[in-house]
């Protein structure tokens, strides 16, 4: 079984493309330019390379074994996309489409981020090839996230800071596409997640799925067999589809995306999706959303910048509803219980995003028991998050 | 069936003029002040009134539009306060429709939807971020009621694809005068002439432009070559500058006085 969208980008109901019409030629032509570049030898060659030297890839696995103490003793295997350039697995998809945009003839790259390592990664591939850049920036995230802000404008991009709305990541997305509609014949737009409009879902799940893919061989040459269970965070879902992806056929493998919960899903303050939305249509796609009975999009709330979403990508909503991927909510706390279990088992700081994972993996360790084998996308770095953890943690700084 | 929409086409036609449509968001400033402005765009000369659903996240609208919705969800606007604007501006004797973002529809019931728009003597409906290829429940919809789906096109829209989204219009083409966000501009794109000609090869309903308009010359020069003027951006700002509400009213009236002036002296 396998959950190849459609040709108009459709995973069962989800996806598709709700867009003003004006920016239907250049989705269309981008999803021209990504069909040709993916049998191309000579796009899959450079991008091959830029992997290898640029960002680091393959990136290696990690077993943890002093985190699997507490995960009921079940081994626990991590992927280490957090040791790649700009610290985090976005660099694989900014690559790419910023290859892709130079295919397309395009100068300028604009970016939406949350917590900022989409931002930071596009400003890095920008810098690398000589590409205007301008990354949009809820106001509330460029406060939490001020590091991140200094990174980007050290690269050399411009950083928006979005006042309108709820002032994060959702209202940075529309910003942006409010400047795409506007400049969209010089300007390609980088979303860095697997929502957004056919091709975005599709095209950005292409650039991830290697996370899979490397990590299925990992874990084979390093256990023998593949992994029990596939865990990783979901907020727009980019880490978790590439991981995910090259696991869906086999069918044995458990696939587990853990949601933000932030305070509690019974309490309102989330931003888990699929866990406490409904379906509807956010940001060009049909998807599993936060809203009101008005269809108004609720604020979601999660003391991660890049979890806090009202939408996902259409591809977990179909995955969810054929039964093929469970997706499970993870408050703060527990999050930051993992983070800092995580930090003093194995000496490496997780990106609070990552966290969430990680709390999935100790309540799944200890369902499954001790010969399971669970393999989590560590899919970031902690670095920008040692403000946030400190404050939680009442380290003074 | 004819909707009073494609009434006031045959009419505007007849009388060798374009038709002014005016915009403004349900709940806009205020639930009651809504229908004051809807009377004050009546008594200024509007022959078509646009009621906006406020939305959370509407990516097509510019600053004007976006501070609108906010003000007017913040009072708790929703769908049954946009059916009720509407039903005032078709009680007052105007051609209506609702202009909305997609969810709230899907949200609503597709169905149920067109069905109350027929309900409160609404014409139609205008969704900018529905597409072609995601319309077919709609279509399903507003063929069963009997009323108006107009969709929007843009000066990117090619040839090719022209006429499969206007073949699916009815009521009106709203073709969006630039590539950009609703809001007041100095003067209206120039693209917006060469848009209207290549969409005239493809239907002969009425092409109405928007984006961008927001003064009796520029009303005149779009009156020029196409069917109907629409106008939002400028009647929020009129109110939003005004001191109180009275004020903004009558400034209200005075600028679609102004542009239905506009719309008889283009041609």
């Amino acid at each position: 079984m396998t959950t190849v969208d459609d040709l108009a980008g459709h995973f069962g109901p989800y996806g598709g493309r709700f867009v003003p019409e004006a920016l239907i030629g250049a989705l269309e032509e981008l999803d021209a330019a990504r069909i040709k570049a993916q049998t191309d030898p000579t796009f899959i060659a450079e991008l091959a390379e830029l992997h290898r030297t640029y960002s680091g890839r393959p990136s290696i696995i990690t077993e943890a074994k002093r985190f699997a103490e507490h995960a009921g003793g079940a081994r626990i295997i991590l992927k280490r996309e957090d040791l790649n350039h700009t610290g985090s697995h976005k660099i694989n998809n900014v690559l790419g489409q910023a290859l892709l945009t130079k295919r397309m003839g395009k100068k300028r790259i604009i970016a939406e981020t949350g917590a900022g390592q989409h931002g930071v990664a596009s400003a890095t591939a920008a810098a690398l090839m000589g590409l205007e850049c301008v990354v949009y920036m809820g106001e509330e995230d460029t406060k939490r996230q001020s590091l991140n802000v200094a990174r980007m404008k050290l690269l050399g991009a411009e950083v928006v800071p979005v006042m309108s709305g709820s002032r994060t990541l959702k209202d940075a997305i529309n910003e942006a596409m409010r400047d795409w509609v506007t400049n969209v014949e010089t300007t390609h737009y980088l979303l860095g997640t697997v929502a957004g409009p056919h091709p975005f879902p599709s095209m950005v799940r292409d650039f991830h799925k290697i996370i899979g893919e490397e990590s299925r061989e990992q874990v084979l040459a390093l256990t023998g067999r593949l992994p029990d269970a596939v865990l990783a965070c979901v907020g727009g879902g980019s880490n978790a589809i590439g991981i995910f992806h090259r696991f869906i056929s086999d069918k044995d493998v458990r696939l587990i995306g853990l949601e933000a919960a932030g305070d509690g899903v019974e309490t309102g303050r989330h931003a888990a999706t699929i866990t406490g939305g409904s379906p509807g249509v956010l940001h060009g796609n049909r998807t599993y959303v936060l809203q009101d009975e008005n269809g108004q999009t609720i604020e979601s709330h999660s003391i991660s910048a890049g979890l806090d979403y009202p939408g996902v990508g259409p591809e977990h909503a179909y995955l969810h509803d054929i039964g093929r991927a469970e997706y499970r909510a993870v408050t703060d706390a527990e999050a930051m219980h993992a983070f800092a279990l995580l930090c003093k088992t194995e000496g490496i700081i997780p990106a609070i995003e990552t966290a969430h994972a990680l709390a999935g993996a100790l309540q799944v360790g200890n369902e499954l028991g001790k010969d399971a084998i669970i393999l989590i996308n560590l899919s970031g770095r902690g670095d920008k998050d040692v403000q946030t953890a400190a404050q939680y943690f009442g380290i003074p700084l | 069936m004819t909707t009073p929409l494609d009434d006031l086409f045959v009419k505007t036609r007849a009388e060798n003029r374009a038709a002014l449509i005016a915009y403004i968001p349900a709940g806009f400033p205020s639930i009651e002040g809504c229908k004051k402005v809807i009377q004050a765009f009546v008594d200024g000369g509007v022959d078509a009134i646009e009621i906006g659903f406020p939305y959370s996240d509407p990516v097509m609208d510019g600053p004007t539009i976006q501070a609108a919705a906010d003000q007017s969800l913040a009072q708790g606007t929703g769908a049954k306060e946009v059916f009720q604007a509407l039903k005032v501006a078709t009680d007052a004797g105007v051609a209506a429709v609702v202009m909305t973002y997609w969810n709230p529809i899907e949200k609503y019931g597709v169905e149920k939807f067109a069905q109350s728009i027929a309900d409160n003597g609404g014409s139609g409906v205008i969704t900018p971020d529905l597409t072609i290829e995601e319309s077919a429940s709609w279509k399903e919809a507003v063929e069963k009621i009997g009323i108006n789906p107009i969709y929007v096109v843009a000066p990117s829209t090619t040839d090719a694809r022209l006429p499969k989204v206007t073949s699916r219009c009815s009521g009106f083409v709203y073709a969006a005068s630039l590539m950009g966000v609703t809001g007041t501009r100095t003067s209206v794109s120039s693209g917006a002439p060469d848009l209207v000609a290549r969409i005239r090869t493809t239907t002969d309903l009425p092409i109405a432009v928007g984006l961008g308009v927001s003064t009796r010359e520029q009303a005149k020069g779009v009156a020029g070559y196409a069917d109907g003027v629409i106008v939002g951006s400028a009647f929020i700002n009129a109110l939003l500058d005004a001191p109180n509400e009275e004020a903004g009213l009558l400034a209200v009236k005075t600028l679609a006085s102004e542009l239905a002036q506009g719309v008889r002296e283009g041609r």
